[in-house]
């Protein structure tokens, strides 16, 4: 029987739980360790290095947005995380909180979009599991899922490896997940090009990381709060200087005009397909011709370095030669009235 | 981007810039003024203040223009009162408080509509008035309520949500109006005399309203030059030079530097909508008082719009918070950094007073882009 609303009795534990999670969830994820339908995954012995853990939970909203969905996030957003730490990611879980009345063809976009992305970042989806909530408990649809991976041997990252005269670089334009999902959020269109950038980057880190080895220092994918956000942490957490030059960072066009209109800047836009890479003076242009090399980082850039003056500050250098100290900001960027 | 890298274009920008400091050592050489006195000019707009930090035209400047934050940011300058009654408001049940999204942290004197949100209040973020019209459309059962603030610029489009809410005949929406006129408040200022200024950066998008001759009593009263400025660096540059230059020769005038927006009678259709919904009233500012004929009241017929009497609000004055010095900085007597609670108490996190919470404020301006910090930014 098609189903078309999710009703509380989806997460009864019942016989409708069951049908939905054998009809949606193991159909569209399958694979050998999911197949029991087991209390929890037994996994095959882990590959030599560290084992990394990861959780997040996405709370997007509009559930769809141009260039991704809530689904294509949890997988990317736990997939990079992970990456960015070293690790190459093998296995994830999903937990579903659905709001009753979902209608099941969003659900199921949902988790065909999750299924393709993780096939593409190559990593299983293991383990999961569904609750329903009374309407209005919710907001349609919540994703939590967990990631693991590992670090392989003689890989270390981190902020703790950041030193005077790294070279930095991002995979490509900033700003762009953030304000594609406002612009759809708010019923706003600038141009026809903004999309998310949601993609997992497992494979462009790995292929850093096999070129480069020892050379990479730290990496961040930069979401929430954006470039800014990642960048100040670094300077705090390692006592350290950043210098950045303006002019060198990749914005889109797109972007920065919606930024300009809305007051907001896209130095601290959400992304969800981009990091940043400190890597060793000597590696930089070779940094820079892998990222280009790979579909992910075609438009890369090379915008800054680290610096033993001012630590604890991120300074821009301003297209006029002026430099300012860039910093967090306190809540989320709101739109200025005049 | 078009219409904008144009105006943003370095080697103008050094140019602009080098014709000022030629401009500033002629002057100081033919009169023999003090090298270390730089002309001091106030931005009345905190969009201005925002622009000088974030192309880092203040360093530019250095030694030889010194920028003054003005009162030109319409959350700062919002009484605690109003906001009082803006929280009151969002207290009622069924009633949906609408505002643009810089009002929700700004402190009254029982904590803020971000507050109010948490425990329970209908309050909305909104880009424009229209879309507090489209939720009033899908909640006919409910009260909406817009939180109109902002000077000249923003009141013309709140007045067109009036008019449209007539057309309408939409029974369910008002406006708590609280909005000020920026000419009463740059006349207090000067009439105050806590500061001396050389020179006024005219607001630029309120000018695009009210025209550039609006502001020919500065030059004519006060012996003062104003220069209409857009957001841009070359925008600001040309109006810094356009000061400078009737500073050094001693001919005050009004200057337009912002003609691709702002006419010398402004703009006609947004006056009369002014007209036609709101009447000008004496209205209590953040830091001033109650400047006589400084805001925009709305209309007697139409008071079924106006939420202040529709739901007989009685809000009593707030004191200021102890030791927030807000007031002065609106009225440009000091700059943020000389507030003894800047960036030591009064933070963008735990914010005493309002100048600290809009991003249009000069103390969120003046912490963000990190000056005052012990570590002068401009020797980094």
């Amino acid at each position: 029987m098609a189903i078309e609303r999710i009703l509380l009795g989806h997460g009864s534990g019942g016989l409708l739980s069951h049908e939905l999670i054998r009809d949606l969830f193991l159909f569209h994820f399958h694979n050998p360790v999911l197949a029991p339908m087991a209390d929890a995954a037994i996994l095959e012995a882990l590959p030599p290095g560290r084992p990394a853990l990861t959780t997040d939970s996405y709370v997007v909203q509009p559930l769809f947005f141009p260039g991704g969905n809530i689904g294509d996030l949890a997988v990317c957003g736990t997939v990079n995380d992970l990456a960015v730490m070293g690790a190459r990611p093998l296995y994830l879980t999903a937990g579903f909180i659905l709001e009753e009345g979902l209608p099941y063809s969003v659900l199921e976009r949902v988790v065909i979009s999750m299924a393709e992305t993780a096939r593409r970042a190559g990593v299983l989806i293991v383990t999961g599991d569904t609750k329903v909530v009374d309407r209005g408990a919710a907001d349609g649809l919540f994703i939590n899922t967990a990631g693991l991976g590992v670090v392989p041997p003689h890989v270390d990252l981190g902020p703790h490896r950041l030193s005077p005269g790294d070279v930095l670089l991002v995979n490509g334009t900033l700003g762009d997940h953030g304000l594609a999902v406002m612009m759809q959020r708010e019923g706003m269109h600038f141009g026809s090009g903004l999309q998310s950038d949601t993609a997992p980057l497992n494979g462009l880190v790995d292929a850093l990381l096999t070129a480069l080895p020892g050379q990479v220092h730290a990496m961040r994918d930069a979401t929430r709060g954006g470039l800014v956000t990642v960048l100040n942490e670094w300077s705090e957490v390692a006592s350290i200087g950043i210098e950045l030059t303006e002019t060198a960072i990749p914005v889109r066009e797109e972007v920065r005009a919606a930024c300009e209109f809305l007051g907001l800047d896209p130095l601290y836009a959400a992304n969800e397909g981009k990091i940043v890479v400190a890597v060793d003076f000597t590696a930089a242009e070779a940094a820079l011709e892998i990222l280009h090399a790979h579909p992910l980082g075609e438009q890369a850039a090379i915008i800054g370095s680290v610096t033993t003056s001012h630590p604890g500050h991120v300074v821009l250098e301003t297209p006029y030669g002026a430099r300012r100290i860039i910093q967090m900001l306190t809540g989320a960027q709101l739109p200025r009235i005049c | 981007m078009k219409y904008i890298d144009e105006f943003r274009d370095p080697a103008l920008a050094r140019k602009l810039v080098s014709g000022i400091q030629r401009a500033v050592a002629a002057y100081r050489e033919a009169n023999g003024t003090d090298p270390t006195h730089p002309i001091r000019l106030m931005e009345f707009c905190g969009g201005h203040t925002h622009a000088i930090f974030r192309f880092g035209l203040r360093q530019m400047l250095e030694g030889d223009v010194e920028m003054r934050s003005g009162p030109g940011c319409p959350v700062c300058v919002t009484a605690g009162s109003d906001l009082d009654a803006a929280i009151a408001l969002a207290e009622i049940p069924g009633v949906i408080v609408a505002t643009f999204g810089d009002m929700m942290r700004v402190p009254g004197s029982r904590g803020t509509l971000q507050d109010s949100r948490a425990t329970g209040g209908d309050v909305r973020m909104v880009y424009s008035p229209l879309d507090a019209l489209m939720i009033a459309r899908s909640n006919p059962d409910r009260e909406v309520v817009f939180l109109g603030v902002g000077f000249e610029t923003t009141a013309p489009g709140i007045a067109a949500a009036v008019l449209q809410a007539e057309e309408e005949q939409m029974p369910n929406f008002s406006v708590l109006s609280m909005h000020k006129l920026t000419p009463p408040a740059m006349r207090a200022i000067l009439d105050a005399g806590e500061v001396a200024l050389d020179g006024i950066i005219g607001p630029g998008h309120v000018s695009a309203v009210i025209g550039s001759d609006a502001w020919s009593f500065l030059p004519t009263d006060y012996g003062m030059p104003c220069a209409i400025s857009g957001f841009e660096p070359l925008d600001l540059l040309a109006a810094v030079a356009a000061l400078v230059h009737a500073v050094t020769t001693e001919t005050p005038g009004v200057f337009n530097t912002y003609p691709r927006t702002v006419r010398p009678e402004g703009n006609a259709v947004a006056q009369r909508m002014l007209e036609s919904v709101f009447e000008i009233a004496p209205v209590a500012w953040r830091g001033f008082g109650t400047i006589p004929a400084s805001g925009l009241g709305i209309q007697p017929e139409l008071a079924h719009r106006d939420a202040a009497r529709r739901f007989c609000l009685k809000v009593e004055a707030v004191p200021e918070p102890a030791g927030c010095r807000c007031g002065e900085v609106l009225r440009g007597a000091i700059d943020p950094t000389d507030c003894g609670l800047f960036r030591r108490v009064c933070t963008p996190r735990s914010p005493v007073g309002p100048c600290m919470v809009s991003a249009e404020g000069a103390c969120a301006a003046y912490y963000k882009f990190g000056e005052g910090l012990p570590a002068d930014p401009s020797k980094l």
